[in-house]
C-alpha cells in the first residue's frame, strides 16, 4: 500500500511541476497575469508531495517490504535499522528519488521565502525550476521507478553492498545531494534573470544565500566522502581523482567561483554576464556528475551497475538543459549591460583571478574525467589518475592561493600594492621561508613542498583582514570569509604533510611479534573471530605505542558479510593531535597452516586529520556567511514591515 | 593602472579565454603523457610500455600460479588472457575475492618482463565489476577458463 501511495504522490508531484511550468510561463505573458498567483503555492505543494513519496520509500525499506523490487534487491531484514534507511538511497532508483526530492523541496523553499526578486523574475525562476524537475520526474517514472512490485515475493532480500554499510553513508549522499541539487536554484535564478533581463546587484544578493547554502552542503559532503573513502577503502589515500569524486568536485569548483563572483556583483555591480554564466555552469556540472555516476559508464562503487539505456536518457536530459541554458545565455548575454569598471589591483581584480583559476581547474578536471570516455569511443582504454590531475590542477591552484593572501586586503575598485605592502609581506615571506624550511627538512617533491610552504601563508593571511578591528563587532560575513580561508590553509597543510611525511610499513607478523612504523611500535597480540549483526570477522588486537608512551589497543577487522557474501578489511585508526595511525589487517599468509603470519599494513600519517578539519572549517565559514546574509535579510524585512505600519498609521492620522 | 574604460569587458573576456585555452592545452598535453593505458597480456608483450609509465593490466589470474614470497606480503602470480601470460608482482593486502581463476585489473608498471602492481582491482561482487573485465568475461571467459584450468 505504501509503495502505491508513494508512486501516486510522485505522479501528482510531476503533474504539479508541469502546472508550475505552464503557469509560470503564461504568467509572464500579457493576459496571463491571472495565473501568476498560483505558481508559488503549486511549487510548495509539489515539494510536499515529492517529500511524501520519499518518506514512503523510506518506510518500505524500514519495514523491509520485500514485494517491492528495490527493497528485495538492496535490503535485508537482518540489517541494522540505520542501514535499512540508508539503503533507501544506496541504489540507483532511490538516489534518483532523493535527487528529485531535494529539487522539489528546494523549489518549495524558494517559493516560500524568497521575496527579494522582482515578481516576474521569480515566475521565470520557478518555471525554470519546474522545467528541470520535469525531466528528472520523467526519468524516475519511466526509467527508474523505485516503487515497482515484484512477484513472487522472495523470502529474503539480497542485502546492501558492505562498503556502503557504514555510518558515514547515512548522511554522506543526502548531504552531497542537497549541495548538488541546491545549485539548481542558482541555475533557475540565472535562467529567470536571463528571461526577464534583470541582472544586477539585487539579483546577486537574492541568489547568494542559496548558493552559499548549497555550497556549504557540497563542502561537507565532499569532506565526508573523502574521509569515508580514506577509512573504508583501506588504501590510506584520501582523494583518488576517481570520476565519482571529480563529479562532486566540479560543481564545487563552479559554485566556489560563483560565490565569489556573486560577491562582486552584489557589492560592485560588475561581472554580470559572468555570474549568470557560472550559475548555469554550476548546476550543469551537477547534472554532468549525475550522468557520469548514474549512467553506469563508470567503474565505481557508486555506479550501482545500472542499465546503460538509462545513460542515454540522462544524456538527452543533459543536452536539453545544458544546451538550452547555454543557448539562452548566448542569445541574451549581449543584452546584459556591462557592469561597473575596476582596476587590476583591486578586490575585483583578485576575485576575477580567483574565478579564472577556479574555472581553469574545473576545465582540467572535466577534460581529464571525460577523456577515458572519448578514447573508449575510439577503441582505446585508458584511465586518468593523480599523475595527470595533481600537477595540472596545482599549476592553477597554487597561484590562486598566493593571490588569496593579498586579495581580501585590497579595496574595491582601485588600490595600490604600496598601501597593503607591509601587511602582505608577512604571509608572502612566510611562504618563501616555508619553501626553504621544507627543503631543509628533506621534502624534495615539488607539490608537497609548495603545499607546505603556502599553507602557513594562507593561514596567516586569512586572519589579516581582522587586524585593527574589534573582533566582537566585526561583521559575521567577514568572519565567514576568514574562517573559510583559514580552513583552506589548514587543509592544505594536512595534504602537504600527508604526502611529504607519511611512513608506511607492510609486514606479515606472527602473534606476539612486533613492528615499527614512524614513531610507533605495533605488536600483534592476538587474532580471534568475532561476530556482528550481519557479519563475522577475524579481529586483530594490536598493542601500539607512540614513541615510548603508554600502550593502546586498536582492532582492525577482516570482515565477512553474509548477504551479499563478501569480505572486506575494516581499518582501525588511532588519532593523536599530530597525526593518525592507520592499520589494516589482511589475510593469514598463503594458507601455510602453522606459520600463522598475518598481513598488516601500517601507516603513520602526520597531521592528516587537518585535511578534513580544514574542510569542515571551510564549510563553517560558509555557514557563518550564510547566517549573516539571512540575518541581514530578516532585519531588512522587519524594518520594512515596521516602516509600512508606521506609514499606514500616519496616513490614518492624516485622514482623521 | 585603470584599464581603458571602454575595453574592460573585452579585456576580461580575453583573459578568461586565454586562461581556459591554456588550461585546455595543458590538459591535452598532460593527458597524452599521463593517461594510464589498459593492456591485456597479448598487447603488453607485443608493445611494452616504457618502464616508468603507469599502466593497467587486465586478465584472469592463472590457476596454480599464485605464490606468496618469504616476506609474507609479496605475492607473485600470472595474469593471462588465454593467448599470452605476464608475471605480476604485488606487495600489499590483497582485495577480497582475489583468487586464482578470477579476473583482475592491476595498476602499476611493466618492468623487465614483470608487471609490478601498486594496486589490484578485483571483482567485488556481481554488482561491482571493473569495466574492462565485464567486457573481457563476455568475450573471452569461456576460452580463458578452458585454457587456464
Amino acid at each position: 500500500m505504501l509503495a502505491e501511495i508513494g508512486l501516486g504522490a510522485l505522479w501528482l508531484a510531476a503533474s504539479l511541476a508541469g502546472l508550475q511550468l505552464l503557469a509560470g510561463s503564461f504568467g509572464l505573458t500579457k493576459g496571463g497575469e491571472g495565473l501568476a498567483g498560483i505558481v508559488r503555492p503549486v511549487a510548495i505543494m509539489q515539494g510536499v508531495l515529492v517529500a511524501l513519496a520519499f518518506a514512503a520509500l523510506i518506510m518500505v525499506f524500514v519495514t523491509t517490504d520485500l514485494s517491492v523490487k528495490l527493497v528485495a534487491e538492496n535490503s535485508h531484514s537482518a540489517k541494522p535499522l540505520i542501514y535499512k534507511i540508508a539503503g533507501a538511497w544506496g541504489n540507483h532508483e532511490g538516489s534518483m528519488l532523493l535527487w528529485v526530492t531535494v529539487m522539489g523541496l528546494a523549489g518549495a523553499f524558494v517559493a516560500l521565502v524568497e521575496r527579494r526578486l522582482p515578481e516576474n523574475t521569480m515566475l521565470a525562476t520557478l518555471a525554470g525550476q519546474a522545467f528541470v524537475s520535469l525531466g528528472f520526474y520523467a526519468f524516475l517514472l519511466f526509467a527508474s521507478n523505485p516503487f515497482v512490485r515484484m512477484s513472487p515475493v522472495p523470502d529474503e532480500g539480497a542485502g546492501l553492498n558492505p562498503l556502503l554499510q557504514d555510518p558515514g553513508l547515512a548522511f554522506h549522499p543526502p548531504t552531497l545531494y542537497v549541495g548538488y541539487v541546491g545549485l539548481s536554484i542558482a541555475f533557475s535564478f540565472a535562467i529567470g534573470a536571463l528571461v526577464t533581463r534583470q541582472v544586477g546587484p539585487d539579483f546577486a544578493r537574492a541568489m547568494r544565500p542559496w548558493v552559499l547554502g548549497a555550497w556549504v552542503f557540497l563542502t561537507m559532503g565532499i569532506t565526508a566522502g573523502s574521509y569515508w573513502a580514506y577509512y573504508v577503502l583501506g588504501w590510506g589515500g584520501w582523494w583518488f581523482w576517481d570520476p565519482v569524486e571529480n563529479a562532486s568536485l566540479m560543481p564545487w569548483l563552479a559554485a566556489t567561483a560563483l560565490l565569489h563572483s556573486c560577491g562582486v556583483l552584489a557589492a560592485r555591480n560588475a561581472l554580470r554576464a559572468w555570474t549568470v554564466m557560472l550559475g548555469v555552469v554550476a548546476f550543469s556540472m551537477s547534472m554532468v556528475g549525475t550522468f557520469l555516476v548514474r549512467s553506469g559508464i563508470l567503474t565505481s562503487v557508486h555506479a550501482f551497475a545500472v542499465d546503460p539505456k538509462r545513460g542515454s536518457f540522462i544524456l538527452i536530459l543533459l543536452a536539453i538543459y545544458i544546451g538550452g541554458a547555454l543557448t539562452l545565455f548566448a542569445l541574451r548575454a549581449a543584452t546584459v549591460t556591462e557592469g561597473e569598471r575596476f582596476a587590476i589591483t583591486s578586490r575585483e581584480g583578485a576575485l576575477v583571478f580567483n574565478n579564472v583559476m577556479l574555472s581553469s581547474i574545473l576545465g582540467i578536471t572535466l577534460l581529464g574525467t571525460l577523456y577515458p570516455l572519448v578514447t573508449e569511443a575510439m577503441g582505446l582504454k585508458v584511465s586518468v589518475g593523480p599523475p595527470y590531475f595533481n600537477p595540472t590542477s596545482a599549476l592553477f591552484a597554487m597561484p590562486m592561493f598566493v593571490v588569496l593572501m593579498v586579495g581580501p586586503l585590497l579595496r574595491w575598485r582601485r588600490d595600490r600594492m604600496a598601501r597593503v605592502g607591509w601587511v602582505v609581506a608577512l604571509p608572502l615571506g612566510l611562504t618563501l621561508a616555508g619553501v626553504v624550511v621544507g627543503y631543509a627538512m628533506g621534502v624534495r617533491h615539488v607539490l608537497p613542498l609548495l603545499a607546505l610552504a603556502i599553507a602557513p601563508g594562507v593561514v596567516v593571511a586569512s586572519v589579516l583582514p581582522l587586524r585593527g578591528r574589534n573582533l566582537l563587532r566585526a561583521p559575521l560575513s567577514l568572519w565567514g570569509m576568514v574562517v573559510a580561508h583559514l580552513g583552506l590553509g589548514v587543509a592544505l597543510f594536512g595534504m602537504g604533510c600527508d604526502s611529504a611525511f607519511t611512513a608506511e610499513r607492510l609486514v606479515a607478523l606472527r602473534v606476539g611479534e612486533q613492528s615499527q612504523v614512524g614513531p610507533w611500535s605495533v605488536r600483534l597480540d592476538s587474532v580471534s573471530p568475532v561476530a556482528g549483526p550481519n557479519w563475522t570477522a577475524m579481529e586483530g588486537v594490536l598493542k601500539v605505542r607512540y614513541a615510548n608512551g603508554a600502550a593502546q589497543t586498536i582492532t582492525p577487522h577482516s570482515r565477512s558479510f553474509w548477504v551479499p557474501p563478501q569480505t572486506m578489511a575494516v581499518s582501525a585508526l588511532l588519532t593523536r593531535w599530530n597525526g593518525q595511525l592507520y592499520t589494516v589487517l589482511g589475510e593469514e599468509t598463503d594458507g601455510k597452516v602453522g606459520t600463522g603470519r598475518w598481513q598488516l599494513r601500517l601507516w603513520w600519517k602526520p597531521f592528516v586529520p587537518m585535511i578534513w578539519l580544514g574542510g569542515l572549517l571551510v564549510a563553517l565559514g560558509g555557514a557563518l556567511a550564510l547566517l549573516s546574509r539571512v540575518m541581514q535579510d530578516l532585519k531588512r524585512r522587519t524594518a520594512r514591515t515596521k516602516g509600512d505600519e508606521r506609514r499606514a498609521r500616519v496616513a490614518q492620522l492624516e485622514q482623521a | 593602472m585603470a584599464i581603458k574604460a571602454k575595453h574592460q569587458r573585452l579585456v576580461l573576456v580575453g583573459v578568461a579565454v586565454v586562461a581556459l585555452i591554456g588550461a585546455a592545452l595543458l590538459a591535452i598535453w598532460g593527458l597524452r603523457n599521463q593517461a594510464s593505458y589498459f593492456y591485456v597480456p597479448t598487447d603488453i608483450l607485443a608493445k611494452p610500455p616504457e618502464a616508468d609509465r603507469g599502466v593497467r593490466l587486465g586478465g584472469m589470474v592463472a590457476r596454480g600460479s599464485m605464490k606468496t614470497a618469504e616476506d609474507g606480503v609479496t605475492v607473485n602470480f600470472v595474469v593471462t588472457d588465454g593467448k599470452a601470460s605476464v608475471p605480476v608482482r604485488f606487495a600489499g593486502i590483497r582485495p577480497a575475492l582475489f583468487v586464482e581463476g578470477s579476473g583482475v585489473v592491476a595498476e602499476g608498471r611493466f618492468q623487465n618482463g614483470t608487471f609490478v602492481a601498486d594496486n589490484l582491482l578485483a571483482k567485488h561482487d556481481e554488482k561491482y565489476v571493473p569495466r574492462e573485465m565485464q567486457h573481457m568475461t563476455a568475450e573471452q571467459a569461456r576460452q580463458t577458463v578452458a585454457e587456464t584450468q
